[in-house]
């Protein structure tokens, strides 16, 4: 969606409150009193930027690693077998980003579980399924401390 | 297939049962109704207050890095997205990582384990921006600014995306 389809009230909704949701009984309802229009236009509005996939939701970035445990992994795929395996690798439950990267690493998945022990068996599932070797790359250390992103109109 | 389970810095100290149980409650979403805490503690026969608090502590503990609307970067324009990792020396590794992570446009910045001649690189960013070149400008900055000239890296755009939603940490999840 084109930037300039969104209107100014819209622009600030998703400027002002990436990380600064209040949590209160009533955001939505405190969101609205900061930006000066009502509870109904933000639920309005926050729902069809949802629809529009402007917005994935309205809720917690979680940190990796602190509540089960997770990896990203990428796998040399041959060019001609990239779409078939992906689509393999997408199926997976425990699959929850799937991206092609110009590299001969050209697959590169986020796989989640709910400790490390599953989180290996998902990986040793993915590597039979597709006949690939995956390169395992957990996190060690997060340096990023997540405000969000700036995003710039023009 | 390699884990390296003991190198890596796990904390999840402090999260019980009930914590988890909210977790995969909102992890996709809190609902857009007026009163979404109320409706998620109906939901785990917790009450509203309870809710709150225990976010706000998950917030405090850095368990959640934030609450608020979660944009999708390329439904705004910001097409270009590249992985840009890093062959650095296991001395500098944290400054660096640090350096790169104080840039605006570094989405995330992560130090991964090397996988021998297969993998050289140990230090992760994603860098968001419009087209390729901004993107590449940034990475020209980024060299700059933390004196990484020399350092071996490599830049890996985006192409495809199969499938993107938030973490599925459910046990037994079908």
């Amino acid at each position: 969606m084109p930037t300039t389809n969104l209107n100014a009230f819209e622009r600030r909704l998703l400027n002002d409150f990436q990380q600064d949701m209040p949590l209160s009984p009533t955001p939505y309802a405190d969101m609205a009193a900061r930006l000066g229009v009502s509870e109904a236009e933000v639920l309005e509005a926050l729902a069809s930027l949802r629809e529009e996939g402007v917005i994935s939701r309205v809720g917690p970035v979680l940190a990796i690693n602190r509540v089960g445990a997770s990896t990203l992994a990428a796998m040399a795929v041959p060019e001609p077998r990239l779409e078939a395996v992906a689509r393999l690798v997408s199926a997976h439950p425990a699959v929850n980003h799937n991206y092609e990267r110009e590299h001969r690493f050209n697959l590169w998945f986020v796989a989640t579980a709910p400790g490390e022990a599953e989180l290996a068996q998902v990986i040793t599932e993915l590597e039979r399924a597709t006949g690939l070797d995956a390169l395992v790359l957990p996190m060690l250390q997060d340096y990023h401390i997540d405000l969000g992103f700036e995003l710039q109109w023009n | 297939m390699e884990l390296n389970v003991r190198q890596r810095r796990v904390d999840s100290t402090g999260i019980d049962a009930h914590d988890r149980r909210l977790l995969e409650q909102i992890q996709e979403g809190l609902p857009l109704v007026p009163r979404p805490f109320a409706d998620i503690a109906g939901r785990l026969g917790m009450a509203e207050a309870e809710v709150i608090a225990r976010i706000e502590r998950l917030c405090g503990e850095g368990v959640i890095k934030r609450m608020g609307v979660v944009v999708r970067h390329r439904s705004l324009g910001y097409d270009a997205n590249a992985m840009v990792v890093w062959d650095v020396p296991d001395t500098r590794v944290d400054a660096l990582g640090q350096c790169f992570a104080r840039f605006p446009f570094v989405t995330l910045c992560y130090q991964r384990p090397r996988r021998g001649a297969r993998w050289p690189y140990n230090l992760f960013c994603m860098i968001h921006g419009k087209d390729r070149d901004a993107v590449l400008d940034k990475v020209v900055e980024l060299t700059e600014a933390c004196g990484v000239g020399e350092v071996r890296h490599q830049v890996l755009f985006s192409r495809r995306c199969f499938k993107q939603r938030g973490a599925n940490y459910r046990r037994g999840c079908p």
